[in-house]
């Protein structure tokens, strides 16, 4: 590692298209130790050599499960102690991120590529709480963030 | 193969019946869909409720062409296996999603990426009657992709 000393990053994405773009993200913390947390057991065949930990699937729609995913993340949080939370979404990353910052970790949000014409509802709670909030559009970055560095494709 | 997919989320009985009654139509018997929590499955090929990741990716490595809801995961996994792909968005006031996002996905979306898109079903309709014409998918603009890993390795290298 040249002597740069390695980070815990805790990694979040619900199943499907969020996880596929985290997927995408993660030569940008290759070198890290990463900690992966998701909705989709399945997704540990993705990350061979990396912890993987599962929570609740949940939307606004479902509300008493949203809190259940939250206290799951809650724990995995304080267990994990991140030095860095990186979430591609949905609402387990935001948790994710807001739990992050409770304790002191660089908090990054990536809003997915789906969310074309307005920042996701998740992403424009994340303005709040994150360090750094991308769009993956041009046309939805602003100078108070979200900011856009880039996309997927 | 014709695999179809609406993602591992919710129904969207709109693209599995309009893809059903062509196969019907055309006695096509080489149509595979996964259809989510649908209560009324296709009559005319072969379906399952949920694949897991794994049985995915192996259906999309197979299909020569992929149908879908206009869902990232499923647009990602075509690019990635270059297989040609059409996508129908699912529509807010038809109850198929939480908000129109799919809508705004394909309309933003870059055309020069050579996915396929169906604003509803008569659209879709005729898309499938012109399946061998659709073409691959083109690479992934790496340069965003570059940018976009350069500045979030950046980021994490910055952290204290």
């Amino acid at each position: 590692m040249h002597g740069v000393e390695q980070k815990r990053v805790l990694a979040v994405a619900s199943g499907g298209g969020h996880w596929q773009q985290l997927m995408q993200l993660r030569p940008a913390f290759e070198g890290q130790i990463t900690t992966y947390v998701t909705t989709n057991p399945a997704y540990a065949a993705d990350v061979p050599g990396s912890e993987l930990y599962v929570v609740t699937d949940a939307n606004r729609s479902k509300p008493l499960r949203l809190l259940w995913s939250a206290s799951e993340m809650l724990v995995r949080v304080m267990r994990t102690r991140p030095k860095v939370v990186i979430s591609t979404g949905a609402a387990p990353g935001l948790f994710g991120i807001v739990f992050g910052r409770l304790v002191g970790a660089k908090t990054i949000w990536v809003d997915s590529i789906a969310n074309a014409e307005k920042m996701s509802l998740s992403g424009r709670i994340a303005l709040r709480f994150a360090d750094i909030v991308l769009t993956q559009w041009p046309h939805l970055a602003q100078v108070t963030g979200p900011l856009h560095h880039g996309s997927i494709l | 193969m014709i695999l179809v997919t609406v993602g591992g989320q919710l129904p969207f009985d709109r693209l599995v019946h309009t893809v059903d009654e062509w196969a019907r139509e055309k006695q096509r018997e080489d149509v595979f869909a996964q259809i989510g929590n649908s209560s009324s499955p296709p009559q005319h090929i072969q379906w399952k409720y949920f694949l897991t990741p794994a049985e995915f990716q192996a259906k999309a490595r197979e299909a020569d062409v992929i149908i879908a809801h206009a869902g990232m995961g499923s647009i990602l996994t075509a690019l990635e296996l270059q297989k040609p792909i059409v996508v129908m968005p699912r529509r807010a006031h038809l109850r198929e999603h939480r908000n129109d996002h799919q809508w705004a996905t394909v309309n933003q979306l870059d055309k020069g990426l050579g996915v396929a898109v169906a604003a509803n079903e008569a659209e879709l309709a005729a898309l499938l009657d012109r399946l061998t014409e659709m073409k691959t998918p083109t690479q992934r603009r790496t340069e965003e992709y570059t940018r976009l890993l350069h500045f979030l390795s950046r980021a994490i290298d910055e952290t204290r």
